[in-house]
């Protein structure tokens, strides 16, 4: 077994025909337990790259190998290995039809087969991990933004995935909401969770990251710890980014 | 006074002309039964076979492209699906249903024994055709997220629909279902033409038995009018019920 969970391998997404090159060509591997942040100007192609991951976008041309599987190949049933990875949304994305309770519980008991008994004893303990036991009977309009994407992120894990993909999980909360989600994050990674994060958060890059990946125009522009990355940028563009972001 | 008085009993003699005498109020019984058999029969029928069709001509337009991609049978069985839907939409809403009626009594189901039978067919399919349209509709404005984060949990395409999309949609097109049922219900009145005893067919039988046309005519209006009005009290019941749980 190799020690990296995910290889990208010359991943390519094109849009329009080609005429908009979303990823141009991205090589990248990434190691089990590995916090892997990913930052980059809008439009540079992270969120694709990262949906790309579990393939809720079909790339153009390259392969993504789980676990040693390249679930590119047509003849992988992805959504067996989709149940590995967990996935966070900006927008959240609660099952707007279920209650708290039961948008943790139905994909372990429909696609895990556990029973119901243990499914809630389970959820219920990733909601008191995020301070949220007593709102499981709640429906998702019912939450606040912070309370709704803490429920998306148990709501992962309850799947017991072996990483995490995170797409912009604070970009749509308040403010004040935003520090109680990466707290959760932060938890999580200390935990020994495999992350792939994409954020605007540079403080959280700074503090939790093993790793961090600038991306600009469809390509990984420059990569290294965050030391490496924040302290010492390379590339022109990189410096220019920063300069942006860091005011 | 004597006037109003002779008026009255002139009444009353009609009345129990037209409905007690031979029990023919059992005519009416027995037609609003069959009316409301041939309405709630077609209805499942139109809404399981609609939906159907929404999910196939759903599916074709918003995954088109990545079908593409992927591109093999499951493109091209979509494909064809989507165009026969297609087809079948137009034909059933292009010609009158009392037309589409006598064709599945007199040409296609001749040698079927139930009238009722062919007439909950030629409803229910007729019924299908709007009922998809109103769907598709409905399933087009479900935000695309939430079936996003059941894919990512790994739920496959199917299952999506079953516990996310399609329960949402329903709650969205309640209403619009709602007058569907209702011209349903209304359209089972030319069930007469296939010589199926509904309920104006019922109204219309002691017309002719009595002469009295003013009194069967009403009885079977208000018989309609009632029926209708119970049913919006029943779906505004199930909508406010629905829409408590997430309020
Ligand atoms: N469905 C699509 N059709 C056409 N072009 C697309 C589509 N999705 C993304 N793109 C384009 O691909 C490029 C990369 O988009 P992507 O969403 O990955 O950027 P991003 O780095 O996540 O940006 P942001 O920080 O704004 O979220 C952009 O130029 C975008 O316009
Ligand atoms: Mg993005």
């Amino acid at each position: 077994m190799n020690d990296n969970i995910i290889q990208v391998k010359d991943l390519k997404k094109h849009y329009a025909g080609g005429g908009v090159k979303a990823l141009d060509g991205v090589t990248v591997d990434i190691k089990r337990g590995e916090v892997v942040v990913i930052i980059g100007p809008s439009g540079s192609g992270k969120s694709t790259l990262l949906r790309s991951l579990n393939l809720l976008e079909l790339p153009t041309a390259g392969q993504i190998l789980f676990n040693d599987v390249n679930i590119t190949d047509k003849k992988v049933n992805i959504n067996i290995h989709r149940q590995k990875m967990g996935m966070v949304f900006q927008h959240f994305n609660l099952f707007a039809n279920m209650n708290i309770l039961k948008n943790m519980t139905i994909a372990p008991t429909s696609l895990l087969k556990k029973s119901k008994a243990d499914a809630e004893k389970r959820a219920l303990e990733l909601l008191d991990r995020v301070g949220l036991k007593d709102r499981a009977g709640a429906y998702p309009s019912q939450l606040s933004g912070g309370q709704k994407q803490r429920v998306a992120i148990v709501r992962s894990l309850a799947m017991n995935p072996e990483v995490m993909l995170f797409d912009e999980p604070t970009s749509a909360l308040d403010p004040e909401m935003v520090g109680e989600v990466l707290d959760v994050m932060k938890d999580l990674a200390k935990q020994g969770m495999t992350m792939i994060v994409v954020t605007h958060e540079m403080g959280f890059a700074k503090e939790v990251a093993d790793r961090v990946i600038f991306m600009d125009e469809g390509i990984i522009a420059e990569e290294g710890t965050p030391d490496e990355i924040f302290n010492h940028p390379n590339t022109d563009r990189l410096k220019t980014f920063l300069s942006k972001v860091l005011i | 006074m004597e006037f109003l008085k002779l008026w009255l009993l002139d009444l009353k003699d009609v009345f129990v002309l037209c409905f007690v005498n031979d029990n023919r109020w059992e005519w009416l019984l027995e037609g609003f039964i069959n009316s409301i058999i041939i309405t709630v029969l077609a209805i499942i029928i139109g809404l399981f076979f609609g939906i159907v069709l929404a999910t196939i001509r759903s599916s074709y337009d918003k995954n088109e492209e990545t079908l593409k991609l992927r591109g093999g049978i499951g493109y091209v069985l979509l494909k064809f699906l989507n165009g026969v839907s297609k087809v079948y939409i137009t034909v059933i809403r292009g010609i009158p249903v009392v037309v589409q009626l006598m064709i599945w009594y007199f040409v296609i189901l001749v040698s079927q024994d139930s009238d009722i039978v062919v007439a909950v067919v030629a409803f229910g399919f007729n019924s299908a055709a709007y009922v998809a349209e109103i769907f598709r509709g409905g399933i087009m404005s479900i935000d695309n997220g939430q079936f996003e984060a059941g894919r990512s949990l790994g739920f496959n395409y199917v299952q999506t629909m079953i516990h996310i999309v399609i329960p949402q949609t329903i709650k969205a097109t309640l209403p619009t279902l709602l007058n569907e049922v209702i011209a349903l219900l209304k359209e089972t009145s030319v069930a007469g033409y296939v010589g199926i005893m509904d309920l104006t067919k019922a109204g219309d039988l002691i017309r002719g038995r009595t002469f009295e046309a003013f009194m069967p005519l009403i009885a079977v209006a208000v018989i309609y009018l009632i029926t209708v009005i119970v049913l919006t009290k029943v779906f505004s019941v199930i909508e406010r019920r629905l829409r408590h749980n997430e309020r």
